[in-house]
């Protein structure tokens, strides 16, 4: 129960992907505009996490470790991944047409996110400092961690979707509009996310 | 020899892939607090995306259109595999701080864009360059912000010790994205001032170029 309050806590808050970690910054900034947009990305994304890296970890524990080719971690994983996300769009796709069409369009996206190759680089690392001492890593964690990931990805772009909204009501210079305006929100949410760095 | 040379600018300044696009965010955001492993960071991309451009360009014609997605990333993570091996043989120091990045090289958008947008369209030569230009034009631009971080977040530069103060916040992504966002909206604007300049120049030039004809006729 404390390792799954921990993983829970840390990576929804205080080690979110988005703020501290800073994977998965190309939807973060490009699919944020509206919340709806944002809330169809943040699922997709979480879906992809999960499924990765149920897939990926017990791979990589139970083929590569074994056979000695850690090496090709990346593009093991990297292909893996590019797979599943065709393959999760096809599924989606005949089982229901109105998911698809409400996220159809952010899934190939997906394959070039740094979040979903980083929580599968992170869960085959040393995670001893999330997990607390004694408890060793299994694939239940990982996929907990993929999905927690995913929750504390999908609240932080719904929380930037919002800022964004009221800001697009604003008159800006010219040369602060877009990107530049989107980053200092996206620094003023980090800096509130530090503070939850003092509750580990 | 002229492409070449605009090529070059293309990707250092005026098609900078850190300030102009806004590509390849995430290692920009996660690494720009200390100087020195942004520009090590720099430097492998420059690496991974000159030899990606050339293999790509190299096998343009044959790769297969509907399935080159998948070929440039298998290109590029072997390339990436490659890249971590010999840092962590030779510079393990570089290595350490790099971290997690290092494997995300793979998905950094400006290597899949540059092949996408240029390699798979131009000779190996033009493809050589545009690599290197792209490169250093992300290498500059994350140094620069990694300067500018690492002086305000440790009172350093490249670990030397400059001054005796420090703002965490810089330290942070926080400052990160502060930093980054102020650098666009800086360079977009000395980017405009640049252009608006050129072309004052050039309505200037093709004015005196008429009058010089007209007088020309007048003295006919």
């Amino acid at each position: 129960m404390a390792t799954f309050i921990a993983i829970v806590l840390a990576a929804v808050l205080t080690q979110n992907f988005i703020t501290t970690k800073t994977y998965g910054i190309c939807p973060f900034l490009g699919v944020s505009k509206d919340t709806k947009s944002s809330i169809g990305m943040g699922v997709a994304v979480t879906l992809v996490m999960v499924i990765a890296t149920a897939v990926t970890y017990p791979v990589y524990e139970f083929v590569m470790v074994p056979l000695g080719i850690e090496f090709l971690e990346i593009i093991f994983f990297i292909f893996i991944i590019a797979s599943l996300v065709q393959m999760i769009e096809k599924v989606i796709q005949k089982i229901s047409p109105s998911l698809y069409n409400a996220m159809g369009i952010y899934l190939p996206l997906i394959t070039t996110n740094c979040a979903v190759l980083g929580v599968c680089e992170l869960v085959i690392g040393d995670m001893s400092a999330i997990l607390g001492a004694g408890v060793e890593m299994n694939i239940g964690w990982a996929v907990l961690y993929a999905l927690f990931a995913g929750v504390g990805f999908t609240l932080v772009m719904i929380i930037m979707s919002g800022m964004r909204e009221k800001i697009s009501c604003l008159k800006l210079p010219k040369a602060v509009q877009g990107f530049p305006i989107s980053m200092v929100t996206a620094s003023f949410i980090c800096m509130a996310f530090t503070v939850f760095s003092y509750i580990a | 020899m002229k492409n070449i040379k605009k090529i070059t600018l293309d990707g250092l300044i005026f098609n900078n892939p850190t300030f102009m696009l806004v590509l390849g965010t995430c290692p920009t955001l996660g690494l720009i607090s200390s100087a020195s492993s942004a520009l090590g960071m720099g430097l492998t991309v420059v690496f991974i995306l000159t030899l990606s451009n050339v293999i790509i360009s190299a096998l343009r014609k044959i790769i297969p259109n509907e399935v080159r997605i998948p070929a440039y990333i298998v290109i590029i993570a072997t390339l990436v595999t490659f890249a971590r091996m010999l840092l962590e043989k030779f510079l393990p120091d570089l290595y350490s701080s790099l971290g997690g990045f290092l494997a995300l090289i793979v998905v950094n958008c400006i290597i899949l864009g540059r092949a996408e947008a240029f390699a798979n369209k131009h000779n190996v030569l033009e493809s050589a360059v545009d690599g290197v230009a792209n490169g250093l034009g992300f290498t500059w631009a994350i140094t620069v912000m990694g300067i500018i971080c690492e002086f305000f977040g440790a009172g350093s530069v490249f670990g030397l010790k400059i001054m005796d103060f420090s703002i965490g916040v810089f330290a942070k992504p926080a400052g990160a994205f502060l930093v980054y966002g102020l650098c666009i909206a800086i360079f977009v604007q000395i980017m405009e001032s640049v252009q608006r300049a050129l072309r004052v120049k050039k309505a200037k030039l093709t004015r005196e170029s008429l009058l010089s004809a007209n007088e020309a006729k007048e003295v006919a």
